[in-house]
């Protein structure tokens, strides 16, 4: 299983990023190989639709699974076109998640925001 | 005349109330500053057009509740796919800027609501895959509300911009050319405020007597110096204190074109929806005399400017 968690640097010691669409990395991890493998996140500083284009990277790396505090409607609406689970993360360690995940403890994120975060971008 | 200055050709007759053509835009760096409280009263002491610009929350009618009201739906064009021609290049995808198309499963998706109605993605799509339908995003409207045409602009919520709401609303047709127009902005100076402040011929800044309305004033200050526009600043909720957006205009040269007290009948007057300019001479003085020093100001950058 590949999943993937967003990150604020690239290391296994980074914490995750409160935000998905805009967090400045991602972090690949093989549950199987235990291969971690760090990604910028080309949708960081995009002017608008940063959650989509963000869930799009997540599909294009055949991720199963998505670890993080938070999802706006639009990339979640990308992510279950293509089958990807979004797990809740219970705290910013990404090291406790991965176990707690491969545990079955995460819970599924069910609270999808609005887009836009209530900013205008235009 | 005919070796006379191409301006003389071109000048309205400044003397004449009734012939005077000019679009003054009335802007601010955030909402709350009194845009709306200015751009209203001043249209409301002559015979003149108000446009309402701020199509994602337009409340000048609620001032003027104008008559015999019309009202036209504006549409964009958006992308319409059909997935059987698609062969996933990807190539609208990589194109759209605000990223509202997504490849997924073989798939391609649009996201209507972040589409801003460039039309590049059917422009790059060489299968044909990609074609425009219509989507409607809001109206204008327009009303008669004794000697003011009133124009509004609403944007439907949730859509990602009026650009389209506003050319139309500034359409040449749509305002007598002998008369003035006041153009209520939207807040800020993002896209929607360059298309309304675009064919102006002078923009009325409105500004708050704190550091965080300094902030705001020095926003759209700077994005009319980009747009060469003159203009001048209007100190509202003025109090004989302290006040960092006039020390901000006095420091830079800018012109203050007046100063509008801060007063609780007056504020009682626009928290009742009523244009203060009809309810008492005093603010009639006051609005009017404003309006003069716009119109004087106006003529000098028209004759300058030459």
């Amino acid at each position: 299983m590949k999943i993937v968690i967003p990150v604020d640097a690239k290391t296994l010691e980074s914490n995750i990023c409160a935000s998905f669409g805009r967090a400045p990395y991602f972090l690949i991890y093989d549950t199987e190989t235990k291969e971690s493998v760090f990604i910028n996140n080309s949708a960081a500083a995009s002017t608008g639709g940063a959650g989509i284009k963000a869930a799009q990277t997540i599909v294009d790396n055949n991720a199963n699974a998505l670890l993080t505090p938070r999802c706006g409607q639009n990339a979640a609406d990308v992510l279950k076109s293509a089958d990807i689970k979004i797990f809740k993360t219970t705290s910013t360690s990404v090291k406790d998640n991965i176990a707690s995940y491969i545990d079955g403890k995460l819970p599924s994120l069910d609270e999808i925001h609005a887009e836009f975060h209530g900013q205008r971008d235009d | 005349m005919g070796n006379s200055p191409h301006w003389m050709k071109s000048m309205p007759n400044f003397m004449d109330r009734e012939t005077i053509d000019m679009k003054i835009a009335v802007l601010s760096g955030k909402g709350g500053t009194g845009k709306t409280l200015i751009s209203v009263n001043l249209a409301a002491t002559r015979t003149s057009t108000y446009i309402d610009c701020d199509v994602e929350e337009p409340n000048g009618h609620l001032f003027f509740k104008p008559k015999g009201v019309q009202e036209e739906e504006i549409s964009v064009r958006i992308p319409k796919v059909n997935n059987e021609l698609c062969n996933g290049c990807r190539k609208c995808v990589d194109l759209c800027k605000f990223n509202a198309l997504a490849y997924i499963k073989n798939n391609l998706i649009v996201f209507d609501d972040v589409c801003h109605s460039c039309g590049g993605c059917t422009l790059v799509c060489h299968e044909k895959a990609l074609t425009e339908k219509e989507k409607v995003i809001g109206k204008v409207q327009k009303g008669i509300s004794s000697e003011v045409t009133v124009w509004t602009g609403i944007l439907n919520t949730g859509e990602a911009t009026g650009i389209s709401i506003i050319r139309k609303l500034l359409a040449e047709d749509n305002h007598h050319g002998d008369r003035l127009t006041f153009i209520d902005c939207p807040p800020g100076s993002s896209c929607i405020v360059m298309e309304s402040i675009k064919d102006a011929d002078y923009c009325v800044l409105v500004a708050e007597p704190t550091l965080f309305g300094v902030h705001n004033l020095n926003m759209v200050y700077e994005l009319v110096k980009l747009f060469d526009k003159p203009f001048g600043v209007v100190l509202n909720k003025f109090l004989e204190e302290e006040n960092p957006a006039e020390k901000f205009c006095l420091e830079r040269k800018i012109k203050i074109l007046g100063r509008i007290p801060f007063d609780n009948e007056m504020g009682t007057l626009n928290s009742n929806a009523e244009i203060a300019v009809n309810k008492s001479d005093k603010y009639r003085e006051l609005f009017s005399s404003l309006l003069d020093t716009v119109i004087k100001e106006v003529q000098h950058e028209a004759i300058t400017n030459s």
